[in-house]
């Protein structure tokens, strides 16, 4: 366990200002976010869309660099995407096709120079079998159902047992019952392992299952709204969920309050 | 002014689930006739059955072997066409000829689409080319080519170039266009980079636009070739396929002129349903990207 500057900060965001062109616009996604991701954090993004949340988690990721500010890592500039920050996406397409399960996963292992021959195929086999894929190891991606195809992405991710776990909206896609199961297996994977993960998301419900640490942000352009500490993961307390949630919400959409006063008849969300 | 529709309230039920083994019939195995039908090979071989019947008939009706000869009469020139060794020898020079010009034609496509992946303007060069030089038949290119390089094989490799490049060279580089954001970040993510990028990542994920684009200038190719045997195949005293035509029309052996297209629709069927329908299945097919 390597920890940053000695302060335990892994990923260091500091002032953070990204732009990217359209073919009209210059877009301004975030302006000047800062934020500190610990050792074993589940850090949540969370905002409305259009906050940059996901624009702020590829800038990470080395697609993007930022036009003010920079982001460490360990206390090393992040230049360019490399296999330290796996990255898991929303779309099914993020497998490759023509390789098996297994293959998905070695494929990273192996291009990326961090093992090969059969210590790959062992650390494959065994991260398969953390997502309960071992009987469809040799399957082709396109034989799986979307839940299937997000573990397996999640277990490349893991596989590579990269320094920060980044996740893009990984449950979206899915339908409400798959999701909750996923976000259940995730915790438990966190339990067993405890990997660092950057997890966005536009679902307060999620935000507060998933996270120890949520970062609310501001639409247009993202901004920081809030940084709040989440419940203990397993808190049966529905009460203490609900008082968080509402609170989020309200946060979220003050503007939106604000404007209810005004109006009476108005209701957001 | 009616009352509202007030909703009807019914108890609560709960069912338990039969077991599995419990059911009759959970799968049953098609029949024989249903799975022979099935089988395009099958359907397909009845169709051609079919065709070479239709055939046989009408020629027979037209009694005109000069015009029309019997698919029988066409069976039997084909035959001692093959067994005299004439058909088969003017086949493989044909096929030499097409493999060596279609193998130049893809080297090149390669090397154009490698220059217009890699810079914005290579792409237009690319597309600016393709967009004069596709629709252009090469055959027309024929005369300038002899003027240039003469009766013979170097004539015959410079138009086919032209008929496979284009169209291999536009399919390729339409299907690495294609190549969706998500998954060119999962290559980048795993560290690729330059050739191991373009060879793992790209060309896998536009084999099937890649594939077709073979497959358009395969038949190119070979359309080409025949057409311009027609006009000047002998070189050096061999001739190809196209060659065997011509030569067999102006002695008036219409089986043989026969024979010698049977053979050309022959080749081309072997290579769709034997070669590309056998790399289909193993790719694409079998990755799920066609269907």
């Amino acid at each position: 366990m390597s920890a940053g500057d000695g302060s335990g900060v892994l990923l260091d965001v500091r002032g953070v200002t990204l732009q990217y062109k359209t073919r009209e616009h210059l877009v301004t996604a975030t302006y000047r976010v800062d934020f500190q991701v610990h050792q074993a954090d589940r850090f949540v993004l969370l905002g409305p869309s259009g906050c940059g949340k996901s624009t702020l988690l590829k800038a990470v990721g080395g697609y993007l660099t930022p036009v003010e500010g920079e982001i460490r890592l360990h206390g090393e500039a992040i230049r360019r995407p490399g296999p330290d920050r796996m990255m898991v996406f929303q779309e099914f397409d993020q497998l490759l096709p023509w390789k098996t399960v297994k293959e998905n996963v070695t494929f990273a292992l192996k291009s990326s120079g961090l093992l090969s021959g059969r210590a790959a195929e062992e650390r494959a086999a065994h991260y398969i079998e953390k997502v309960g894929l071992t009987t469809f190891a040799d399957a082709f991606p396109h034989t799986l159902s979307g839940g299937m195809k997000q573990r397996v992405a999640i277990a490349r991710g893991m596989a590579m047992e990269p320094a920060i776990l980044l996740m893009d909206e990984p449950f979206a896609a899915l339908d409400a019952l798959t999701r909750r199961k996923m976000q259940e297996e995730l915790l438990q994977l966190w339990d067993e392992t405890r990997f660092t993960v950057l997890f966005v998301t536009h679902s307060i419900p999620e935000a507060v299952t998933i996270g120890n640490r949520i970062l609310l942000l501001s639409p247009h352009p993202g901004q920081v709204k809030a940084e709040l500490n989440s419940l203990p993961p397993g808190d049966g307390n529905p009460a203490a969920r609900q008082a968080l949630e509402d609170r989020v919400h309200r946060m979220l959409f003050t503007d939106q309050v604000e404007e209810a006063h005004v109006r009476p008849a108005g209701r957001a969300s | 002014m009616s009352r509202p529709i007030q909703l009807v309230l019914r108890p609560e039920r709960t069912g338990t689930p039969v077991a599995q083994d419990a059911f009759g019939v959970v799968a049953q195995p098609l029949t024989l006739g249903e799975r022979a039908w099935n089988n395009g090979g099958l359907r397909k071989t009845l169709l051609l059955i079919l065709l070479a019947l239709l055939w046989e008939g009408y020629a027979r009706w037209v009694n005109n072997p000069l015009l029309v000869p019997t698919f029988s009469a066409t069976l039997q020139a084909f035959w001692e066409g093959i067994s005299s060794g004439v058909l088969p020898g003017r086949t493989a020079y044909s096929v030499r000829v097409l493999l060596m010009g279609y193998s130049a034609g893809i080297a090149l496509a390669a090397l154009l689409t490698a220059c217009a992946v890699s810079t914005r303007i290579g792409t237009d060069l690319l597309e600016t080319l393709s967009s004069m030089f596709n629709p252009l038949p090469a055959i027309a290119l024929l005369p300038l080519a002899l003027l240039w390089f003469g009766l013979g094989n170097p004539s015959l490799m410079f138009v086919m170039v032209h008929s496979v490049l284009w169209p291999v060279a536009l399919n390729t580089h339409s299907g690495f266009r294609a190549v969706s954001n998500t998954l060119r970040m999962v290559g980048q993510n795993c560290g690729l980079s330059g050739a191991g990028y373009i060879f793992k990542i790209l060309i896998p994920a536009a084999f099937p636009s890649i594939l077709t684009g073979l497959k358009i200038g395969w038949a190119f190719a070979w359309r080409t070739l025949i057409a311009a045997e027609l006009v000047f195949g002998v070189s050096s005293g061999q001739g190809g396929l196209g060659w065997f035509i011509y030569e067999n029309k102006n002695q008036l052996e219409v089986p043989s002129v026969f024979a010698g297209l049977f053979c050309v629709i022959l080749i081309g069927l072997a290579v769709e349903n034997l070669v590309f329908r056998n790399i289909e299945l193993r790719t694409v097919r079998r990755w799920g990207m066609q269907t």
